[in-house]
C-alpha cells in the first residue's frame, strides 16, 4: 500500500477561477509593495551599516535594564531584542543593534568595549558570542550587489527559458518569479523579520525553486501541446497541471519536511533565512500553477512548431491541425 | 533495459571515490590532528611523541582533506579593510624631494636657490629664486622620471613634472599611481599574511578584494580587535633626527618638523625632523633581546641601503640625539655615541618581555605601507559556532530521516532505491566539498538540507513518469525505460535553471552566502548524478535478478 498525497488520476479544473486566483495574486503583490513602502524592511547591518552584538547571560534577561545601562553611552538609536528559541527556552540571549556611527569605518574598538563594560557591570555573567560591525560604505555596496544578483538571476533565467521554450513561457516563468520575490519582501515587511545578506541568498533560492517547479510543469505542457493538437490550449494546460500534480506535491512536501526540521532545530541564527525559504516554496509552488500557467493561458502559445506563427495571442485559433 | 558493463563499473567507481574522499569528515577531529602533525613534521619541527601519536590517528595513504569550516561554524574573526593607497603618494613625494633638490643643485647657476613649499596631499611643489629659468628646472627634474614597470603603463614615466606660477609641480603619473596602488596592496597582503602566520593560527584567509580592499578571516582567534592588534593598523617604524624636547603638547614644531609624544615618559614631547633618516621598510631582521642592564629590548638589522644611510647619519651626528619612532610615538631617543657602520642596533625602552617580543614580530613583518580602514568586522565565538554545527547536524539528520521514511512510504521499493541514492548523494557532496577545498558555512548546511529535500525531485519525476507509462506501455521493462527517458528533459531544465541561480549567487555573494551557493551547486550536480544513474543502476540490477512480470511504483 502506498502513501498517496494526490489520487493517481485527477481531473481538477485549475483554471475555472483563474481570473480570481490571478487577481488575488496581483492583489497580494500590490499589498506587498504597499507594505514595503509603508512599513519598510527591517534591514540588518549588512544593508544599512551598524553593529550587532549578541549577548548570552546566565540569568534571565531584562531588556529594559540593558537599555538603561547603554543609554548613557550616547550611541544613537539602540535596539535590543531578546532572542526567543522555543527549543532552548532558557538560553537568555539578546541581540543588540547599534546604528552606524559617523564615517566609513565600522564601529571603533572603544565603542564596543564601552558597551561590553556597561553590560558586564550590570550582569557579570554576560558573554558576547558574536560581535559584527559593518561600515556604511560596505553596506551600500552590499545593497547594490544584492539587487544586481537578483536581477541578474531573473534575467539569466528569462533567457534560458526563452531558449528552451517559447517566449510566452519565459514571460510566464518570470512573472511567477517576480510574484514570489515580491510576496517574500511583502511578508518580511509585514512581520519585520531581519532582512540581511542571507535573505538575499534565500530569495535567489526561491527563484531557483520556483523555477524548478515552473519548468517541470512547462515541460509537460510542451509535450502535451504536441501530443494533443486538437484540444484547446486551456484543456491541455489543465491536463498538464493535473498530470504533474502528484510530482509537484511530492517535491514540495519533501522540501518542506527538510526545511521545517531546519526551522525548528537549526537554531535562531538561520531561522529567518529558513523562514524565507519555506515561504518561498509555498508561494513558488502556487505561482507555477496559478501565475505562470495563467499568463501562458492569457498570452496563448503557438501550437504547431512546423508552421509559421500566425496565431499568437489567440487561444482558439488552432483548430486546423 | 540495456546498461553496459562499462557504465556500471564507472558509476560504482565514481561513488566509491566520492565516499573515500568524504570519509575523513566523519572522523573530523582525528584527521585534523593527523594533518596538523604531518604539517609540523614536514615543516621540520622536532618530532614529539604526541605528534607521532597524532599522525598515527589516520593512515597516511588515505585521503585526508577535510571540508573547511567557515567562521560562523568554527568561530573566529573576519575583517574587511580598505588600504589608504593615497598615503603612499605623499610618502613617495617626501622620498623624492632629496633627489629633486640634488638635481636642481646641479643647475643652481641657472635656477637659483630652491625651496620646497608646504603642500597638502600628494604633490611636491618647489619654488626657485629665478622663475625665468623654470623650463631648465623642469627639464632637470624630468630627468629623474623613470619608466613605469607595469603592463598597462608601458611607455609612460612615473613622474609628471609641470611648471605653474613660477613653481615646479611634481606628481605621480596616472600609470604610476595604478602601479603603486598595486604594489601597496601586494605589500600589505604580504605583511598581513606574515603577521598572521607569526601568531600561528590555522588556515587564515587573506585575500585581495577589488582594487584596494583586503579580506582577512582567521578562525579560532578571540576577536576582531585582537586580529586588528596583530595586523597593527599603523605599525610604522622610522628613525628621525631630534630637533628638541618639550613639555608643551601645543608647542609649534615649526615647518617640516613633527611633534610626537614619548611612549614611556608622561608629558614629554619630542620635536623631530619629519623626513626620516631610515624607515622600517629597510629593516631585515628584529629579535627580542636584553640590553646591558638586563632589560628587555629589541635587536634590529638594516639591509645594505638602510645600513649605509644609518652609518652615514651616525657618523655625521655623533653626540646628537636620535629618535626611534613607532606608530607616531617616540620609543626612545638615545644619543648617538659613535659611528654605527654595520647597520645593526638595539631599541631599548621600558618594555616587558612580551612587549619586546611583540615589537620584534611587528618589526620583522615590516611596516604596513599605508593605513588600513576597517569597513567590516565580525567576531564569532567558538561556542556559538559549535551550537550552530550541533543544531545544523541535528536538523539535517531529522530532515534526512523524515525524507527517507516519506519516500519509502510513497514509492515502496523504488523509494528505497531513491533513498540509497540520497545517502550516496550526501556522501558525494562532502567528498566533492573536500576535494575542491570548499568552505562549509551555516547557510551552506541549509543548502545541504535544501538539497536533501530537492534531490529526491528528480527521482519523483522519474517514478511518477514510470507510473504513467505503466498505464500505457508494454510491460514494466519498457515503462521503466520510458520513464527515465521522458523525465530527463524536465530534470535537466529544472536543474540547469537552479544551477544558474547558484552560479550567480556564487559570483555576486560573499562569505556565508557563497558557502550556500557552493553546497547548492554541488548538490545539484551530485543529485542529478545519483538520481539518474545510481537509481537506474539499482533498478536494472534488481530487475535482472527478479524479472518481475508486474511492478508497482
Amino acid at each position: 500500500m502506498r502513501l498517496k498525497l494526490v489520487p493517481s488520476e485527477t481531473d481538477w479544473n485549475f483554471f475555472r477561477f483563474w481570473k480570481v486566483t490571478f487577481g488575488a495574486s496581483v492583489l497580494a503583490m500590490i499589498l506587498s509593495v504597499i507594505l514595503f513602502f509603508v512599513m519598510g524592511l527591517n534591514f540588518g547591518i549588512d544593508f544599512r551599516g551598524g553593529t550587532t552584538i549578541r549577548t548570552h547571560a546566565e540569568q534571565s534577561v531584562d531588556v529594559g535594564a540593558y537599555r538603561d545601562a547603554l543609554q548613557p553611552l550616547n550611541l544613537g538609536d539602540i535596539s535590543i531584542t531578546e532572542v526567543f528559541d522555543p527549543t532552548k527556552p532558557d538560553q537568555n540571549v539578546t541581540q543588540i543593534r547599534i546604528e552606524a556611527q559617523d564615517g566609513d569605518e565600522s564601529v571603533t574598538a572603544e565603542t564596543i568595549s564601552r558597551i561590553e563594560e556597561a553590560l558586564t557591570a550590570l550582569d557579570p555573567s554576560i558573554t558576547f558570542p558574536s560581535v559584527e560591525s559593518v561600515g556604511p560604505k560596505v553596506s551600500g555596496e552590499l545593497v547594490q550587489s544584492a539587487v544586481l544578483a537578483v536581477l541578474l538571476a531573473i534575467g539569466a533565467v528569462l533567457f534560458y527559458i526563452w531558449l528552451r521554450f517559447e517566449w510566452q513561457f519565459s514571460v510566464g516563468a518570470v512573472a511567477a518569479l517576480v510574484h514570489d520575490v515580491t510576496l517574500t519582501i511583502g511578508i518580511f515587511s509585514l512581520l519585520q523579520i531581519k532582512f540581511d545578506l542571507a535573505i538575499i541568498a534565500a530569495l535567489l533560492t526561491i527563484v531557483g525553486y520556483s523555477l524548478n517547479d515552473t519548468v517541470v510543469v512547462f515541460d509537460r505542457m510542451r509535450e502535451n501541446l504536441r501530443k494533443y493538437k486538437k484540444r484547446s490550449l486551456r484543456e491541455v494546460l489543465n491536463l498538464s497541471v493535473n498530470e504533474t500534480l502528484s510530482r509537484t506535491v511530492m517535491t514540495s512536501v519533501t522540501t518542506l519536511i527538510a526545511l521545517i526540521s531546519l526551522f525548528v532545530l537549526g537554531g535562531d541564527v538561520i531561522r529567518g533565512f529558513v523562514f524565507a525559504m519555506i515561504w518561498g516554496v509555498i508561494v513558488g509552488t502556487y505561482s507555477s500553477v496559478f501565475v505562470a500557467t495563467a499568463i501562458l493561458l492569457y498570452l496563448g502559445v503557438k501550437r504547431d512548431w512546423s508552421k509559421p506563427d500566425n496565431t499568437a495571442g489567440n487561444q482558439f485559433a488552432d483548430i486546423d491541425a | 533495459m540495456h546498461f553496459s558493463l562499462f557504465r556500471r563499473v564507472l558509476i560504482v567507481a565514481i561513488c566509491l571515490v566520492g565516499l573515500v574522499f568524504a570519509l575523513p569528515n566523519v572522523f573530523y577531529d582525528r584527521v585534523e590532528r593527523h594533518n596538523d602533525a604531518v604539517k609540523s613534521i614536514e615543516a621540520g619541527l622536532p618530532v614529539t611523541p604526541e605528534m607521532t601519536a597524532d599522525r598515527a590517528l589516520w593512515p597516511d595513504w588515505m585521503p585526508a582533506t577535510l571540508v573547511n569550516l567557515g567562521l560562523d561554524l568554527r568561530g573566529g574573526a573576519h575583517l574587511l579593510g580598505e588600504v589608504r593607497v593615497d598615503d603612499v603618494y605623499a610618502a613617495r613625494m617626501d622620498a623624492i624631494w632629496p633627489e629633486v633638490r640634488d638635481a636642481l643643485r646641479d643647475v643652481r647657476s641657472e635656477v637659483g636657490t630652491v625651496r620646497r613649499q608646504e603642500t597638502e596631499g600628494d604633490t611636491l611643489r618647489v619654488r626657485i629664486s629665478k622663475p625665468e629659468a623654470i623650463q631648465t628646472a623642469v627639464a632637470a627634474v624630468r630627468k629623474l622620471a623613470q619608466p613605469v614597470t607595469s603592463l598597462t603603463g608601458v611607455g609612460e614615466t612615473d613622474l609628471e613634472v609641470t611648471a605653474r606660477n613660477g613653481e615646479i609641480i611634481v606628481a605621480l603619473s596616472e600609470a604610476e599611481r595604478a602601479a603603486t596602488d598595486d604594489r601597496t596592496l601586494q605589500q600589505s597582503l604580504e605583511i598581513i599574511r606574515r603577521r598572521v602566520d607569526e601568531v600561528g593560527t590555522r588556515e587564515p584567509t587573506i585575500q585581495r578584494q577589488g582594487a584596494d580592499r583586503i579580506l582577512i578571516q582567521v578562525p579560532g582567534i578571540g576577536s576582531a580587535e585582537e586580529l586588528k592588534a596583530i595586523i597593527g593598523t599603523t605599525a610604522q617604524l622610522t628613525f628621525h633626527p631630534v630637533v628638541g624636547r618639550t613639555q608643551d603638547p601645543e608647542a609649534n614644531p615649526g615647518g617640516r618638523n613633527l611633534l610626537l609624544p614619548s611612549l614611556d615618559e608622561q608629558g614629554v614631547y619630542y620635536i623631530l625632523e619629519s623626513t626620516p633618516v631610515v624607515t622600517g621598510e629597510e629593516l631585515t631582521d628584529a629579535q627580542p633581546a636584553f640590553d646591558q642592564n638586563g632589560r628587555p629590548a629589541v635587536n634590529f638589522r638594516f639591509n645594505p641601503t638602510g645600513a649605509r644611510k644609518f652609518g652615514d647619519y651616525t657618523a655625521a651626528n655623533i653626540g646628537s640625539p636620535f629618535a626611534i619612532v613607532l606608530d607616531n610615538e617616540v620609543i626612545s631617543a638615545p644619543v648617538i655615541q659613535s659611528h654605527i657602520p654595520g647597520g645593526s642596533g638595539i631599541i631599548t625602552g621600558s618594555f616587558s618581555v612580551e612587549e619586546s617580543t611583540h615589537l620584534a614580530v611587528l618589526l620583522r613583518a615590516g611596516a604596513l605601507p599605508a593605513k588600513i580602514d576597517f569597513l567590516e568586522e565580525r567576531t564569532i565565538g567558538p561556542e556559538l559556532g559549535q551550537d550552530s554545527i550541533d543544531a545544523g547536524a541535528m536538523a539535517s539528520l531529522v530532515a534526512f530521516v523524515l525524507v527517507l521514511v516519506f519516500m519509502a512510504l510513497s514509492y515502496g521499493l523504488f523509494g528505497i532505491f531513491a533513498n540509497i541514492a540520497l545517502m550516496l548523494n550526501i556522501g558525494l557532496i562532502f567528498g566533492l566539498l573536500s576535494v575542491i577545498g570548499a568552505t562549509l558555512t551555516l547557510p551552506g548546511i541549509a543548502g545541504i538540507v535544501l538539497t536533501i529535500g530537492m534531490a529526491v525531485d528528480a527521482n519523483v519525476l522519474i517514478f511518477e513518469r514510470i507510473r504513467e507509462e505503466l498505464k500505457t506501455a508494454r510491460g514494466p521493462s519498457r515503462a521503466i525505460e520510458l520513464g527515465y527517458e521522458r523525465a530527463l528533459s524536465a530534470i535537466l531544465d529544472a536543474n540547469i535553471t537552479t544551477f544558474i541561480t547558484a552560479v550567480i549567487l556564487f559570483a555576486m555573494g560573499s562569505g556565508p552566502v557563497r558557502g550556500f551557493a557552493v553546497t547548492l551547486g554541488i548538490g545539484i550536480i551530485t543529485s542529478v548524478f545519483t538520481a539518474i544513474y545510481v537509481t537506474r543502476l539499482l533498478v536494472v540490477l534488481w530487475f535482472e535478478r527478479r524479472r518481475p512480470k508486474t511492478i508497482e511504483v
